[in-house]
């Protein structure tokens, strides 16, 4: 559903408001409320995000891909799991389970770039790439190690 | 109260993210590093209020809510009041024994933007630190008004360029000091105070795990680099927070019960002032030579500064 069939269709603190009835602004619900979650959310901190149910308005359900014009691409051989990337990625998009990064969640990463300048190894886990750049060709595509410049 | 292990970023990584993407805050925005931190260091339920500003016109915006967890935003001012109110309503509901779930650890936290904690919401804050409110109040400080467009604020610095501070031919920018709310805080009464940076994640857990770990109000400064407004790439976040670290112009340090001062990160190599400043764009101007005085001055404050904190570490007073 279109946010602007999302928001045409909700009738939420609108309830007062019918055609016969003059409404003053004493009348109006204060506020709205939305639900993150379909369920109880008293345990949601002991649960990872893909045994949540996750309600319509949680932004989880929505996207910002659209937002990108590169993107971080995670090379697993690389990778040695320190998850800087993890811990600084404003935007939870780094998937880590177990103490291990699985990779990028492309629908709320913006392509900031912030995973690739934290990355400690050499040559670099992770690298930004043109949005339409293929996975594969990327990879194919990854620098060597750099050796250390000498003094 | 359940903490999430801070030994290191393997078990920190453990925890489960109760702050979800797609909110639309800019690319590289510290403010959602600072959030997430703070509900991933604890396992507790919490209560969040938060003050009108980027945080909240981004994480809130109809149809769409990015917290799992109970929100709450009223007016521009009063983040403070809004979780002092619940803190208050949970106490006398816990004696009188109405609570669906009474054993259940609750935390209540605020956020607020610097123009709405160190211009706007002040009063409101100070009320409920005087009033000695269980709470923990968070100040995402971005040094202006981000949210409308980088107007300045109490928290903006010497010398920086904001749209109703503008550099140019006859100013350099904001002519005043920034307020120091560490030391206003710590005289107002709260129990807990301390300044964390992004970048230092483990500093900065664990001092977002003492704060709510101490009963009373406490306030943590969380300095948020804001890419749109200080004008670097949004890749160099982690990179112009180092720097202000660094070169001490944010040092870190904690204050408990207002008179015990910890200094909790002392840098290996300090930096010069002109390196931080160099990384952003609203400090362009200063290095035009006729500016040449107020980088001379930024460095001494920043000097005279660190004096005072290591003082005051040894003093104990």
């Amino acid at each position: 559903m279109s946010i602007g069939n999302m928001l045409s269709n909700d009738k939420r603190g609108m309830i007062e408001i019918g055609a016969e009835k003059k409404v003053g602004w004493d009348e109006v619900t204060h506020g709205v409320v939305l639900h993150s979650f379909e369920d109880d959310a008293t345990n949601v901190s002991s649960r990872k995000a893909e045994d949540r149910n996750y309600a319509k308005f949680s932004s989880y359900v929505a996207t910002v891909a659209s937002w990108r014009v590169v993107k971080p691409v995670y090379n697993r051989d690389i990778c040695i799991d320190c998850q800087n990337c993890w811990v600084y990625c404003p935007d939870t998009s780094i998937i880590s389970r177990d103490k291990q990064m699985l990779g990028i969640d492309y629908d709320h990463c913006k392509g900031c770039g912030v995973c690739v300048e934290v990355c400690p190894t050499n040559p670099k886990s992770l690298l930004m790439f043109a949005e339409l750049h293929n996975l594969e060709d990327a990879i194919a595509s990854w620098p060597e190690k750099k050796k250390k410049e000498e003094n | 109260m359940a903490i999430t292990s801070t030994k290191n970023l393997k078990e920190f990584s453990t925890a489960n993210d109760r702050f979800e993407g797609a909110h639309l805050l800019c690319p590289g925005c510290a403010h959602s590093m600072i959030v997430r931190e703070l509900m991933n260091c604890t396992d507790d339920n919490l209560v969040i209020a938060t003050n009108t500003g980027c945080l909240e016109v981004s994480t809130a915006v109809y149809p769409y809510t990015s917290w799992d967890t109970s929100w709450i935003h009223i007016g521009f001012e009063n983040a403070a009041t809004a979780a002092a109110g619940a803190e208050a309503m949970y106490k006398a509901r816990k004696r009188k024994g109405t609570l669906k779930n009474p054993d259940a650890p609750v935390k209540f936290v605020a956020f607020g933007g610097d123009g709405s904690t160190y211009d706007i919401g002040f009063q409101w804050l100070s009320g409920a630190v005087e009033r000695g409110h269980d709470f923990t109040y968070i100040c995402l400080d971005n040094e202006n008004y981000a949210n409308t467009g980088g107007q300045r604020s109490s928290s903006t610095p010497i010398g920086a360029n904001t749209t109703t501070a503008p550099a140019g031919r006859v100013s350099y920018g904001k002519k005043e000091n920034k307020k120091d709310m560490m030391a206003i805080m710590a005289a107002n009464g709260a129990s807990y105070v301390a300044q964390v940076a992004p970048n230092k994640w483990k500093n900065m857990a664990q001092a977002f795990q003492k704060a709510l770990a101490t009963e009373g109000p406490c306030y943590i400064n969380a300095i948020s680099a804001c890419t749109t407004e200080w004008k670097f790439d949004s890749k160099d976040t982690i990179h112009v927070s180092d720097l202000a670290t660094d070169s001490l112009v944010f040092p870190l340090y904690e204050i408990i019960d207002g008179h015990e001062l910890n200094i909790t990160y002392r840098p290996k190599n300090v930096i010069p002032v002109r390196d931080y400043l160099a990384a952003q764009g609203r400090f362009r101007h200063l290095f035009k030579p006729e500016n040449e005085h107020v980088l001379i001055e930024w460095q001494k404050r920043v000097d005279a500064n660190w004096e005072r904190l290591q003082r005051r570490e040894e003093a104990r007073v």
